[in-house]
Parts: structure tokens; C-alpha cells; sequence
């Protein structure tokens, strides 16, 4: 009954809010990408992606969180741009409330990946 | 344009949905003077070359909006478009796009005016009586010249649908308001008349409403108003977003001594 209340509350947000939130994460995920090349590039490029040197990022906690955020923000800002693109696709209600529901679906399941992935290559 | 180019070719689209003919090309050849219009060019074909052409014109001077087509590839107003100024032999004109078709160059525009109603563009304000029967119950509000700027350029708007055809949104998206309904909503949220926007912010604030504008702009460069629909828009976008400054005071009602 509140799993289903959740996912309500998430169809029924108003898209105003619904873009507040497009706009912080697109806006959250250029500047942690920027920190991301960033770090990438205090070394040669080839050299920042030797096994070693990868498995060292892993290990740096400051890193991963920003490797987690970046996950974060991307996914909900992508998947809201699908999300947006798919709307426009086709206009009739159960589309609309099926692709929102799939797009949702789709995005925390890649969220969930993701963040498996940082923790399996983190060793936490 | 000199006196040797006084003849044009007006290439007319033709088709009558009612009665299932294939869409066709018909050209006349016209001859005008500097200050002929893509309208006087039309009525011209149709008194004197064929008078089954369908079009839909009424003021003549660009106010009553009636008379949109989409004249060589763009959407504007026959009677204030000037061939002179198209610099071209040929004059192509089209129905509009993104309105369902009925005969020649006219098309149907309820659902333009539906979504145009759904936004309640009208003052809403409870402290004024909707129905009047007694000349003394009218009153009046008193509004300053920069009060009256803030939304002045959105009432020019003439409802002849060039911004709507002109807009990519509409095009894919039958459920999106359209530049012209939205722009209206600003007029009436600027409005300090007016106290209606929670009312009208829930009608566009939904998923195929406001925010499903890309700020493509053609709406404004179409438009024979002058009227700056995107702007209107954006800054919809702006007050729904909680960005924008609102420092909006619903004017006072006159008094009987004032």
C-alpha cells in the first residue's frame, strides 16, 4: 500500500516540478562531469586508465561519491529527457502513465546497477 | 518591381475534403502593382479566373485574422503581405499547417479556439460582479500606464493562428496549447487585474502543457502583431518555476467618489 502510494506521488508530480528537478540534475551533472574530466586529466589520458590507476580511483572515497552523484543526476535528467521525448511520440493516457512508469522503472534499475558497480570496484 | 514584372504566376492549392478530390496545383496568372496584396491577388483569380476558390478573408487590414495561409513556405497574413515585398514571380499559397484541412486555402480552427477557451482568457476576479443588469453595478479598476505596459504587446494578439501553425510542438503534439493559448495565459497572469493564474497555472502546468515548449521561436517570427509569443511563454516558464520576480498586486476597484 505505501509502495503504491510512492509510485503516485511520483506520477502526480506536477511537471513544473517535474522540470525543476530536469533542470538542478542537468545543471548538477555538467559540473560534477566537469570535476570528473578533470580528474581524468591531472595524468595522460592512457595512463588515468591503466588497471591500477582505475582500481585506485575506486578506492578514493571522494571519487566515488562523485561517481555516484554523476549517476544520479544523468540517469534522472536522461531518463526524463526520454521520458519528455516519448510524450510527445503519441498522445493518450495510458501511453502516457505506461512509458512514464517503464521510463522510471528503466531508470532506477540503472541507477541501481551503476551504484552496485561503484561498490563491487570500491571494495566497500 | 518594374513595370515589365508585373505579372505573377499564384499557384493555388485546391482540394475539397468533403468530396474526396486529390489535392492539386492550380496557377493563374495575375497581374499586379506594387501595393497588390497576396489577398487582393487571390479575390482577383477568383473573380476573374475561377470562383470556386475557397478562402476565408473579412477586415482586409490585418485585424480580424481570418485570412492565414501559408504564402511561399510561411505562414502570414494575405492581406498584409504585399507581393512586391516576396521578390518572387511565383506565389505559392498553402492552407496552414497543423489545422485539419476543409476546402482549398481553408482550414478549421476549433481546436485552436478550444485550447485558446481552456485557458479561461478572460479577468477573473471575484470582487467583480460577473453578470451586470444595473449600469451603477459596473466598476472599474485603476491600473498605471507601466501596469498596463506589462501585458499590453500579448493583447494585441489577432487569434489568426500563424504562431500555431508555425510551431513544431503543435505539429507533433495535438495536446499541446499552443504559443497563442499560452501567450494569452501570461497576458492574463501580467494582467493586475486579474486574480485567476492558480486557476490558470493548474490548466498549463501539466504534461503536454507549458513545459513541453522547445523555444524553437517560430511563433514570434511569424506573428503580424508584433505579438512576442516565446517571451510570453518563457516567462511563464519563469513564474511556474518560482525564478521570476512577482511582485504582482491585483489593482483596486474605483470607488463611486473617485
Amino acid at each position: 500500500m505505501r509502495r503504491t502510494s510512492f509510485k503516485m506521488t511520483l506520477l502526480k508530480l506536477r511537471e513544473s516540478q517535474i522540470m525543476k528537478i530536469h533542470y538542478l540534475t542537468g545543471i548538477c551533472a555538467v559540473f560534477f562531469v566537469a570535476i570528473h574530466i578533470l580528474f581524468r586529466v591531472v595524468m595522460p589520458f592512457g595512463q588515468s586508465l591503466e588497471y591500477q590507476n582505475v582500481i585506485a580511483n575506486y578506492h578514493n572515497i571522494y571519487y566515488v561519491v562523485l561517481l555516484e552523484l554523476i549517476l544520479i543526476f544523468v540517469s534522472i535528467h536522461g531518463f526524463n529527457g526520454l521520458r519528455i521525448i516519448l510524450l510527445e511520440l503519441k498522445q493518450s493516457d495510458r501511453w502516457e502513465s505506461i512509458m512514464t512508469i517503464l521510463v522510471l522503472a528503466a531508470m532506477i534499475g540503472i541507477i541501481a546497477y551503476g551504484t552496485r558497480t561503484i561498490i563491487v570496484g570500491s571494495g566497500l | 518591381m518594374s513595370e515589365e514584372q508585373n505579372k505573377i504566376k499564384l499557384r493555388v492549392y485546391r482540394t475539397n475534403y468533403s468530396n474526396d478530390y486529390s489535392p492539386r496545383f492550380d496557377e493563374y496568372d495575375i497581374a499586379v502593382k506594387r501595393w497588390t496584396t497576396v489577398l487582393d491577388a487571390l479575390l482577383d483569380a477568383k473573380a476573374y479566373s475561377d470562383s470556386s476558390i475557397a478562402i476565408r478573408y473579412s477586415c482586409r487590414m490585418a485585424s480580424c485574422g481570418s485570412c492565414g495561409m501559408k504564402i511561399n513556405g510561411k505562414p502570414r497574413l494575405a492581406c498584409y503581405t504585399k507581393i512586391s515585398e516576396l521578390n518572387s514571380h511565383t506565389i505559392v499559397c498553402e492552407p496552414l499547417a497543423n489545422f485539419p484541412r476543409i476546402r482549398d486555402l481553408v482550414t478549421d480552427f476549433s481546436q485552436f479556439f478550444a485550447h485558446h477557451k481552456k485557458i479561461e482568457p478572460y479577468v477573473h476576479n471575484e470582487n467583480v460582479p460577473t453578470e451586470v443588469s444595473n449600469n451603477d453595478d459596473l466598476v472599474e479598476f485603476k491600473q498605471t500606464p507601466e501596469e498596463v505596459d506589462k501585458y499590453l504587446q500579448f493583447s494585441y494578439c489577432i487569434k489568426c493562428g500563424l504562431c500555431y501553425s508555425a510551431c513544431p510542438t503543435v505539429a507533433t503534439d495535438a495536446k499541446f496549447p499552443g504559443p497563442q493559448a499560452l501567450s494569452q495565459a501570461y497576458r492574463y497572469m501580467a494582467d493586475n487585474r486579474d486574480d485567476g493564474e492558480k486557476k490558470r497555472f493548474k490548466i498549463i502546468d501539466e504534461r503536454h502543457g507549458i513545459w513541453r515548449c522547445h523555444f524553437a521561436g517560430s511563433c514570434s517570427n511569424v506573428c503580424p502583431k508584433g505579438v512576442d509569443p516565446a517571451l510570453g511563454i518563457q516567462l511563464l516558464k519563469g513564474h511556474l518555476m518560482g525564478v521570476s520576480k512577482h511582485d504582482k498586486k491585483i489593482a483596486r476597484v474605483r470607488t463611486k467618489e473617485e
